[in-house]
């Protein structure tokens, strides 16, 4: 990025400066640590120079914001243009309580849903199933037929809100309840917006809501792509989540990788379905971590940017430059999150925020304070919502397009991290002889993510263990001290009352119907057919989550998990 | 003298192994014999486990909130199976709010480990309660 002569005086003015300046310096004190890391154990020089990005082009490399390779953003106005959407992640009770719940987020000046669902649920099962006990609308809502939807969205008009569903082995179950609310609501199947997690890559890695095995899981994610770029072309069909890896332990280097190798693969499956690959594009969203290391998470997103679109510009020949874009969605770091002195963890999630900001998200959701604890609180979600609306409206932050550009430590940062993904997606892709989508299914059969993601949480662990990485109000600055924060419950009585409606839906529902709808979805499955018209019809004739997902465990049987600690 | 048998157990429906896979593997390192039941097993499998390999400690990882279900399930069908609660150490990690540690502890849990825990912290609790619960399982015994 700078001429020789102008570089080669640079480093002798570095050399210089080490020498006149810093080493008389060092021997008064020298520095805090031996050697100064990031979360990846990539370890930061002291200052960083145009000499470390002098192998960077800036219109190869980063170039303007909505232009290829996209290092500054997606869009050429970026939050000048509209703000990030906020995005908090909510649900818990019955569809009644978590319907209220939206609602007064919304009114708190939420512009986007996202559904957090119970543990049943995720896992494809009915409140009244005897695995379900002591579950059903603890950590999300409780939702077992299209009724709770309808609940769910009562007084939500569809094409005002946009929605995101974080659901994994049945996303093509919720999304057909979504489709199934849109008919009702008489909103067109093409205006619908919002996004199914749907990425069962990830599960396999680290996050284990786990039914299905690895190919049929990605033989109906694939389905789902099929159907949905015909009748859903706005909605998002896939959130490719690297948040999970991360949380289960991985460095940011890896979650950067895996997640990018994963997109490659469900690319790789949609097209050996012939799924014209700009058509699809355009609905693939990605979802990452933002943690605590400031320049490395705001690195990390850059560098996922300009992968992705010399991916699918390059290695999968995908036309329109629309097909380019990353597009993500950000959590703050559910793992950063500290019991120990909870309100600490409101300045963790406003860097973490501010990192995702600044790295050009498209959503975001920060966490709230007392979640080491249990689900937030009404006060503790609206100061993390408030978090956002500080930094949208007060910081600056927004006015101008990724301000980090052209740091040398950033942009160096940047690069560095695309290298070692890279390295990580060469090693999965010869795995898979050539094939990205064999890699990782090999890397899942040989349990290579569960080892490397484990690896990394041990070795942070120890580093903890050992006082080495401090963790302020855990491992330093400890107090004794009497914790007054209040503390959501969910009512007790939601398993039964879900039961109860359950019991009543089965009862009233038309069970021929939901028979010859279950039939078809075997016959789908077992001709190789595409699975998701026969879902749809099976959800609006009342047919349960956990009876759908029962026909396609008969047909593909279940997975469990290696026990590699 | 054997080593000290350590159970670690996913119990539930919950995928969270981070936690329960990090302190398997650290009290192993410590010199436990430990023994991880894997994802998502029912309390029927935990108890049976937990008697099959006479552990001496039960490590239950939850981060549902389901654990005031769960946990006292794995304890009556330790007895169920032919097992005694009061010689084996029961321990509960993970998502537990703290409003909740007296009746865990009334319906016999020994400790409760939250996020942050320093897991020297669990080796110690571990070295001084199995010996003591074992003794005083055989005082009642013998009384």
């Amino acid at each position: 990025m700078f001429d020789e002569e102008k570089l080669k005086e640079i480093k002798e003015k570095r050399q210089e400066w080490e020498k006149s300046c810093l080493e008389p310096f060092m021997k008064k004190g020298g520095e805090r640590q031996e050697k100064f890391e990031n979360l990846s154990w990539v370890e930061i020089k002291n200052v960083y120079d145009p000499a470390d990005i002098a192998h960077l082009d800036y219109i190869r490399d980063i170039n303007y914001p909505g232009e290829y390779p996209f290092t500054r953003g997606v869009y050429p106005t970026m939050y000048r243009g509209r703000l990030w959407t906020m995005r908090q992640f909510s649900g818990f009770g019955t569809a009644e309580d978590t319907n209220e719940r939206w609602k007064l987020l919304l009114k708190e000046g939420q512009t986007g849903l996202s559904t957090a669902f119970d543990f049943p649920t995720l896992m494809g099962l009915d409140s009244d199933d005897p695995l379900s006990d002591g579950e059903v609308g603890k950590v999300g809502v409780a939702i077992d037929t299209l009724k709770d939807f309808e609940i769910l969205f009562d007084g939500i008009p569809l094409d005002k809100v946009s929605t995101s569903f974080t659901i994994n082995p049945p996303a093509g179950i919720i999304l057909a309840m979504y489709v199934a609310i849109g008919d009702m609501q008489g909103v067109p199947r093409e205006q619908l917006r919002g996004t199914i997690q749907n990425d069962m890559l990830k599960e396999f890695h680290a996050q284990n809501t786990l039914v299905l095995p690895p190919e049929p899981s990605i033989k109906i994610i694939t389905d789902i792509f099929e159907w949905g770029v015909e009748v859903v072309p706005k909605f998002n069909l896939i959130s490719i989540s690297g948040y999970h890896i991360r949380e289960a332990g991985s460095t940011a280097v890896q979650e950067l990788a895996f997640t990018i190798a994963d997109g490659m693969a469900y690319v790789e499956a949609a097209i050996e379905r012939g799924i014209d690959i700009d058509k699809l594009a355009p609905q693939l969203s990605f979802f990452f971590n933002s943690h605590n290391n400031f320049f490395e998470e705001i690195a990390k997103f850059r560098a996922a940017r300009r992968m992705w679109a010399k991916i699918m510009r390059d290695e999968y020949g995908a036309k329109n430059p629309r097909s380019w874009w990353l597009k993500f969605h950000t959590q703050t770091a559910g793992c950063s999150l500290t019991a120990q002195q909870p309100l600490n963890n409101i300045v963790r999630t406003t860097i973490q925020a501010m990192a995702a900001v600044i790295g050009g998200t498209q959503s975001l959701h920060t966490n709230s304070f007392d979640e080491a604890w249990a689900l937030p609180s009404e006060e503790a979600v609206r100061v993390a919502l408030r978090t956002q609306q500080i930094i949208a409206f007060e910081s600056g932050i927004p006015d101008t397009i990724d301000p980090l550009a052209g740091s040398y430590y950033v942009e160096w940062l940047t690069d560095k991290m695309e290298k070692l993904a890279w390295n990580y997606i060469e090693r999965i892709r010869k795995m898979g002889e050539g094939s990205v989508l064999r890699g990782v299914l090999q890397g899942i059969e040989t349990g290579f993510f569960i080892k490397e993601i484990s690896n990394a949480a041990a070795s942070f662990q120890r580093e903890v263990e050992e006082g080495k990485r401090i963790i302020v109000g855990v491992n330093k600055y400890t107090i004794e001290e009497q914790l007054k924060i209040p503390i959501l419950k969910v009512d007790p009585e939601v398993q039964r009352k879900q039961i109860e409606r359950l019991k009543k839906v089965k009862a009233e529902r038309d069970n021929k119907a939901v028979k010859d709808a279950l039939d078809w979805i075997r016959n789908a499955s077992e001709n190789n057919e595409n699975v998701m018209p026969a879902i749809l019809e099976a959800v609006k004739a009342y047919a349960s989550v956990g009876e759908i997902m029962g026909v396609l465990k008969e047909v593909y049987g279940t997975y469990k998990k290696p026990i590699i600690i | 003298m054997r080593k000290i048998r350590v159970l670690v157990a996913k119990v539930g429906l919950d995928g969270h192994d981070r936690g329960a896979k990090v302190v398997a593997r650290f009290l192993r390192d410590a010199g436990f014999e430990v023994i991880y039941t894997g994802l998502h097993r029912t309390p029927q499998e935990v108890a049976m486990a937990a008697v099959q390999e006479d552990a001496d400690v039960v490590g239950i990882s939850l981060h549902s909130g389901a654990h005031m279900t769960l946990v006292p399930k794995v304890i009556n069908y330790i007895k169920e199976y032919g097992g005694d609660p009061d010689e084996i150490v029961i321990l509960v990690g993970g998502i537990i709010p703290e409003d909740e540690f007296d009746e865990l502890k009334a319906k016999g849990v020994d400790g409760i480990f939250i996020p942050g825990t320093p897991i020297a912290e669990i080796v110690e609790f571990i070295k001084e309660m199995v010996p003591k619960k074992k003794e005083k399982a055989r005082l009642k015994k013998t009384a």
